[in-house]
């Protein structure tokens, strides 16, 4: 495997040993997902290096209106933190619901989102919360929005031998926002999701003012529910109207048949209930129902 | 290559020892420290049997690289029963049939531990989500779940009659 292992102290340490191993060093943060695919020989490399020591990266703050999770923060850490539960409770359910207890205390959010896999439960949550990432490498620093981390299945468009996301930057809730995960699953731990779904809402007067609603694996990466959202503008949340809601969402997923996670037919007649249930959740978490 | 030299705590003694960069912590624990009760199913993070506690948190550590156990302290199941007395959770496992096999028992317990170090009166509920990455293709899980919530009631017994809150 690999001949080298490093723990930089900072983050400008960690794309000056890159930028040395000219393509032949690769960032790891948990590592649940890299360690597995550098011994199947999806990836090689000749040093790795190891971001879970970077103080920095390790935090969960506030900033300017954002909370700010670092590229170590495991998905346990965010699951307990009273930040993420407060501001982005669709991240805190996500986040428990990846592999197990064991797994949780290792692997990371940041990891989550550039293993790039479509349906990462923490990632489809990251989407309904518009997450934005930084990104540093050589070049400097850009922040973008997280859709842009997709480049196909299981494909990121951060190569980690060049770059890394350093944080993930979701902004604080306003009042009547809120925000919602749920999962369709075989058991309850260590299994791939079949269908995941997460939302963001924002009510006024008792009306929903805008939802955004993301789901996988129904499409490259996770895919969002427009016809679904256009319709929900305005609406007073109501059982109808929250039922019709998943009807339409459904016309906006394409998945395919499954040995895994089970057929197109039955997740496209499971869909709608699921969304429904996640903007339920939401609204219930917009109105102060925590999560 | 370059061999890294790795210390950490191991069931409570300083460890050293030169290890490739490449090693994963459970062949170093196994194969260099002879602790084979840690034990190899899947290697892939999904069966639990090389479950050990890493700094408090229970981890895999078939997907752990040695190296990151830099300055760490470990425990596996060879050292909680150091001083030659069971530890609670292996007797109440024993009582209560939650070993057959006996295969996943040591990843079991270390999880059961990283929970009842953390959270003394845990629910059922806490138990399962906290054995939920460990297998048991015997016993059907029921019996495990007894056994910890013995445990737990017994360590509390032990620990209050001391006094401590430990
Ligand atoms: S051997 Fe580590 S989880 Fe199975
Ligand atoms: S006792 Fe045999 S696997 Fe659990």
């Amino acid at each position: 495997m690999f001949q080298k292992y490093v723990f930089p102290r900072n983050v400008s340490a960690a794309v000056h040993l890159l930028n040395e191993h000219r393509g032949n060093a690769r960032i790891m943060a948990g590592g649940t997902d890299l360690i597995l695919d550098l011994q199947n020989g999806k990836y090689s490399t000749d040093c790795i290096v190891d971001i879970t020591r970077i103080e920095e990266l390790k935090q969960i703050s506030e900033e300017n209106g954002n909370i700010v999770i670092g590229a170590a923060v495991t998905h346990n850490q965010a699951t307990k933190s009273f930040l993420v539960q407060q501001n982005a409770a669709a991240l805190a359910q996500a986040s428990a619901a990846v592999g197990s207890q064991q797994i949780r205390n290792i692997s990371t959010i940041v990891g989550n989102v550039v293993s790039a896999q479509p349906a990462a439960d923490s990632a489809v949550a990251l989407f309904a919360l518009d997450a934005q990432v930084r990104v540093v490498s050589a070049d400097g620093l850009t922040v973008m929005p997280i859709e842009n981390l997709y480049a196909g299945i299981g494909k990121s468009t951060i190569d980690s031998t060049l770059s890394l996301v350093t944080a993930v930057l979701i902004k604080k809730v306003e009042p009547g926002e809120g925000s919602a995960f749920v999962r369709l699953e075989q058991r309850k731990a260590l299994t791939l999701p079949m269908l995941n779904t997460a939302v963001k809402i924002s009510v006024k007067d008792q009306r929903i003012k805008e939802a955004r609603i993301v789901m996988a694996p129904v499409g490259i990466g996770p895919v969002r529910a427009t016809e679904s959202e256009a319709f929900l503008k305005d609406k007073m949340p109501s059982e109808e109207v929250l039922q019709e809601a998943g009807r339409l969402a459904a016309e906006n997923a394409n998945p395919r048949d499954s040995l895994v996670r089970g057929s197109r037919n039955y997740r496209l007649a499971v869909l709608p209930v699921l969304v429904r249930r996640a903007l339920e959740q939401a609204i219930n978490n917009a109105e102060g129902g925590g999560f | 290559m370059s061999y890294l030299q790795l210390k950490c705590i191991v069931n409570g003694d300083l460890v050293e020892l030169d290890i490739e960069p490449s090693e994963l912590l459970i062949d170093v624990l196994r194969d260099r420290l002879n602790l084979t009760g840690v034990k190899k199913g899947c290697k892939k993070g999904e069966c639990g049997a090389c479950t050990i506690i890493m700094n408090g948190d229970a981890v895999n550590s078939c997907l752990v690289p040695a190296a990151r156990a830099q300055g760490a302290v470990i425990e596996t199941i060879e050292g909680i029963s150091k001083t030659g007395r069971l530890h609670p959770l292996q007797q109440c496992f024993i009582e209560n049939g939650a070993i057959q096999c006996g295969y996943c028992t040591p990843g079991m317990i270390m999880s059961a531990k990283a929970l009842l170090d953390k959270n003394p009166h845990p629910t059922k509920q806490e138990i399962r989500e906290a054995l939920a990455g460990n297998l048991c293709r015997c016993t059907g899980y029921v019996k495990i779940e007894k056994a910890v919530e013995q445990a737990a009631k017994i360590i509390f017994e032990i620990t209050e009659g001391r006094g401590t809150s430990k």
